[in-house]
């Protein structure tokens, strides 16, 4: 597979850059002070090709806290908000669209 | 069931200490994931949307009672309470965190059980049919010879970074169980003319994005003669077979360019030099093996008892279930009994860890401790006493696994989808709520009778669509869910790929697309009791094409 | 990059002489395969040892006619995940009864030295330090293995016949 580095940016509108936690695979976002949350709207959003790819480049070095790390699509609500960008963000961040089986 | 002696015990330890020891080399930052991840892989760890997820090895469908409490309690102490039953008759946890699974792992290995090689480029796990050793139509039990090939295949020095997976089925029986054409490599155990038992080699099926039926390249194979020629072809794979594209890198791209008769005489000649070597088995292996197996210590019972024809008379809930979830079986008084992991509204395949608890107390009392998983997503219990059949339904029924819509249209396989795979395209899970859930009068259902949907969630096709008798393939366009619908697959004795009927339709259209091939269906077929597989067959895909397009 | 042989970091004799370098008088060398198959008779007529790295996508029988000659056979792993070099290894091994050095070259970690062991490697150049100081304990992670192989190791079926086969656990039912 290609590396993220590799890769040609293509950006269309805001984007973040997202991964799994190495530990628990928790999917988490990139901070701007380098960090990372769990929570979408911490994250550091930009519209800009060149500062993805800072992010990105930042991101794949951080390969000991975050394991598989892409840029992925957001919209901006007009209260300032950050939401998923598409489907497959909304299940990531949401959980399955489905009823988990009733344990307990 | 296989009996695990010292020896399995000691490489199943053995493995979970490397494999601690790997996790905490990556957790430390000593191994990047680039280096990580194809030895997690080897251990059954993918890592998903959502978290990582562990896929556990159940040979050939075989589990103990005490096996399937096990994956209870790893569902429950390191997952979310469920677990997902897969096509290839494995299960996969998918919350697991990997600080917590050499602990999971280890907790497996106390009963045998593991997760090398449910994933990787190796061989995967050896499946066979479900209902192996108690089916009335074999020759022998298949999975002994499936056991020598887990075996021999397992953390194989030369095997182990092939270009990509391999998937290895065996069978037995006259009716295909196994979807042995499917396969990178199968084999089937028959007659020759002498009258001496052997096996006919295939190679190259698989589905994916350019789908194969495979391909006869050995009409009959000794049975000593079985570990060699696995290993000629696998060396014949492993250095030949592409590794430029991973798309191109699977067998049967092997097969198809150089054609099957130049890839047997490839096998053939290597075959040749070592056949008559370290991998020629005689009648002591198979004994030996043979012998690891435990069968029940039936009793003689009645045929048919009387008491099972008063209790199907007297309830009529309990009547359909044994007309559709119970089997016969070889041996007279015992049948074989599916649990249906299809409730309407549930997915296709997941048991939570009080179903699993509850199917192993009920494996102990009525089935030997003993439980199949078939790639249909299903359990099985392979050894019920008829007499039991009306307290089992009870039980069974009380847990939520007596749906009695075994092989009808809501039986339905399904991958996990964008739901949960890293690799999806479009979900898979509510499509097969909404088509059961439009489905849901049972008469209805039976009306329609034998009916296999298969959906998978993108082209690599973890759900089958190529051979379900309607396959429905989830697509993305624009960043909608699209779903291309194939009619006429079928993965038995008589394996066929599925025909594509036109445009994929959106999302929203899935279940009204297969009420009107279902509707088309009922109005085409020549007899009530043509199946549609037949129907479909027998029309071609046409008037279903028309009747699905003429309002779309 | 450190070179193991019998568990020890040793220090590598070879001089690799790559495409057209000149091959040094009385060393032991390793020249690629298409120098060694062109001037083959040559080569293996000097008065030091010769071995020849070989690509893994070309088939080891070529080597064949000269393998008595040849001290040393390497095979390359481009990427661990490019197993082709480990059906060369037990090809010549084998079949071809090769017994000079078989080195395994390229992206070499301990989590395959077993795999490599078992294939009839028996040096080793490692990519990581690290990874060579712990060569002997990550050779020695299994002690059963399945599968009769290169290394002689007799697999767990047959070590179960020679203690006398399966527990009587039951006999199976006639089919």
């Amino acid at each position: 597979m290609t590396s993220p580095l590799d890769q040609k940016i293509k950006i269309t509108g805001p984007v973040v850059v997202t991964a799994n936690r190495v530990g628990d695979g928790a999917v988490v976002y990139r901070r701007a002070d380098g960090g990372w949350s769990t929570r979408l709207p911490e994250a550091a959003v930009t519209s800009n090709v060149a500062t993805a790819r800072e992010f990105i480049a930042a991101a794949v070095a951080d390969d000991l806290r975050a394991v598989g790390p892409y840029i992925a699509p957001v919209k901006l609500t007009a209260d300032g908000g950050v939401q998923p960008g598409n489907l497959r963000e909304l299940i990531r961040l949401g959980g399955p669209t489905i009823d988990l089986p009733v344990t307990f | 069931m296989y009996l695990y002696d010292d020896l399995d015990r000691t490489l199943v330890a053995e493995r979970v200490a490397d494999f601690r020891d790997q996790v905490g080399r990556r957790l430390s930052g000593e191994l990047t994931e680039d280096e990580f991840k194809p030895l997690r892989l080897m251990n059954g760890v993918y890592l998903q949307l959502h978290a990582y997820m562990l896929r556990i090895s159940i040979p050939y469908g075989t589990l103990s009672s005490a096996q399937l409490r096990k994956l209870a309690h790893v569902a429950r102490t390191y997952d979310r309470g469920y677990g997902h039953f897969t096509t290839r008759t494995n299960i996969q946890f998918h919350w697991i965190k990997l600080e917590q699974l050499p602990n999971a792992m280890a907790d497996l290995a106390s009963v045998g059980m593991h997760g090398m090689q449910t994933s990787g480029n190796n061989v995967r796990n050896v499946t066979t049919d479900q209902w192996a050793g108690v089916a009335p139509d074999e020759i022998e039990d298949p999975r002994i010879y499936a056991e020598v090939i887990r075996q021999h295949v397992t953390l194989h020095p030369e095997f182990s970074f092939m270009p990509r997976k391999f998937k290895i089925a065996v069978g037995s029986a006259a009716h295909d169980r196994a979807a042995l054409r499917i396969h990178d490599l199968a084999l089937r155990l028959h007659r020759n003319g002498a009258g001496e038992l052997g096996f006919e080699v295939m190679v190259g099926g698989g589905l994916g994005r350019t789908p194969f039926l495979a391909k006869t390249i050995k009409p009959f194979l000794l049975k000593r003669d079985v570990l060699s020629y696995v290993e000629a072809v696998l060396r014949t794979y492993n250095q030949f077979g592409r590794r430029d594209n991973i798309w191109k890198a699977r067998i049967k791209i092997l097969v198809h360019d150089l054609g099957a008769e130049a890839f047997a005489k490839e096998v053939e000649t290597e075959w040749r030099t070592i056949k008559d070597g370290p991998l020629a088995l005689d009648n002591a292996v198979f004994a030996e093996i043979a012998g690891r197996f435990r069968y029940p210590d039936y009793v003689p019972l009645d045929d048919a008892p009387r008491a099972l024809a008063e209790a199907r008379r007297a309830d009529r809930a309990f009547d359909v279930w044994f007309g559709n979830s119970v089997t016969n079986h070889k041996v007279p008084g015992y049948c074989i009994v599916t649990l249906s992991l299809k409730p309407e509204g549930g997915t296709p395949g997941d048991a939570t860890a009080e179903q699993m608890d509850a199917i192993a107390d009920l494996a102990d009392r009525y089935s030997f401790g003993e439980i199949r998983v078939g790639h249909e997503q299903n359990l099985t219990l392979p050894h019920v006493a008829q007499r039991d059949l009306p307290a089992l339904w009870r039980k069974l029924a009380d847990i939520g696994v007596a749906t009695p819509n075994v092989n009808l249209i809501s039986d339905i396989i399904s991958c996990p989808g964008l739901d949960y795979c890293s690799l999806a395209n479009a979900r898979s899970i509510p499509i097969a709520q909404q088509i059961a859930s439009r489905f849901r009068d049972r008469n209805l259902a039976r009306e329609l009778g034998r009916l296999h949907i298969n959906i998978s969630g993108c082209i690599n096709a973890c759900g089958h669509h190529h051979v379900g008798h309607i396959g429905i393939l989830g697509v993305e366009k624009n960043g909608e869910e699209f779903y291309q619908i194939t009619l006429g697959g079928k993965a038995d004795e008589d394996a066929k790929l599925g025909t594509l009927i036109g445009p994929a339709v959106p999302f929203a259209q899935v279940a009204d697309v297969v009420e009107d091939i279902a509707a088309a269906y009922v109005e085409l077929r020549e007899r009530p009791d043509e199946l549609f597989i037949d129907t479909v067959q027998r029309t071609g895909v046409e008037p279903f094409k028309e009747r699905v397009y003429a309002t779309r | 990059m450190p070179l193991v042989k019998s568990g020890q970091i040793v220090e590598d004799r070879y001089v690799r002489a790559l495409d057209d370098a000149p091959i040094p008088d009385g060393a032991p060398v390793i020249v690629q395969a298409a120098r060694f198959l062109a001037d083959a008779a040559e080569l293996v007529a000097r008065d030091a040892p010769i071995g020849v790295l070989w690509p893994n996508d070309r088939r080891v029988a070529e080597l064949a006619p000269w393998l008595d000659e040849l001290a040393l056979v390497a095979l390359h792993f481009p990427k661990f995940k490019d197993g082709r070099a480990y059906s060369q290894a037990r090809l010549l091994r084998e079949h071809y009864g090769y017994r000079g050095e078989l080195r395994a070259t390229g992206d070499v970690l301990r989590d395959q030295f077993q795999f490599l062991l078992r294939a009839g490697f028996d040096s080793f150049e490692v990519r990581k330090p690290a990874d060579a100081l712990v060569f002997a304990a990550a050779a020695a992670r299994y002690s059963v293995f399945y599968q009769p192989s290169a290394d002689g190791r007799p697999p767990a079926l047959r070590r179960r016949l020679q203690h006398g086969g399966s527990p009587a656990v039951r006999t199976r039912e006639a089919v």
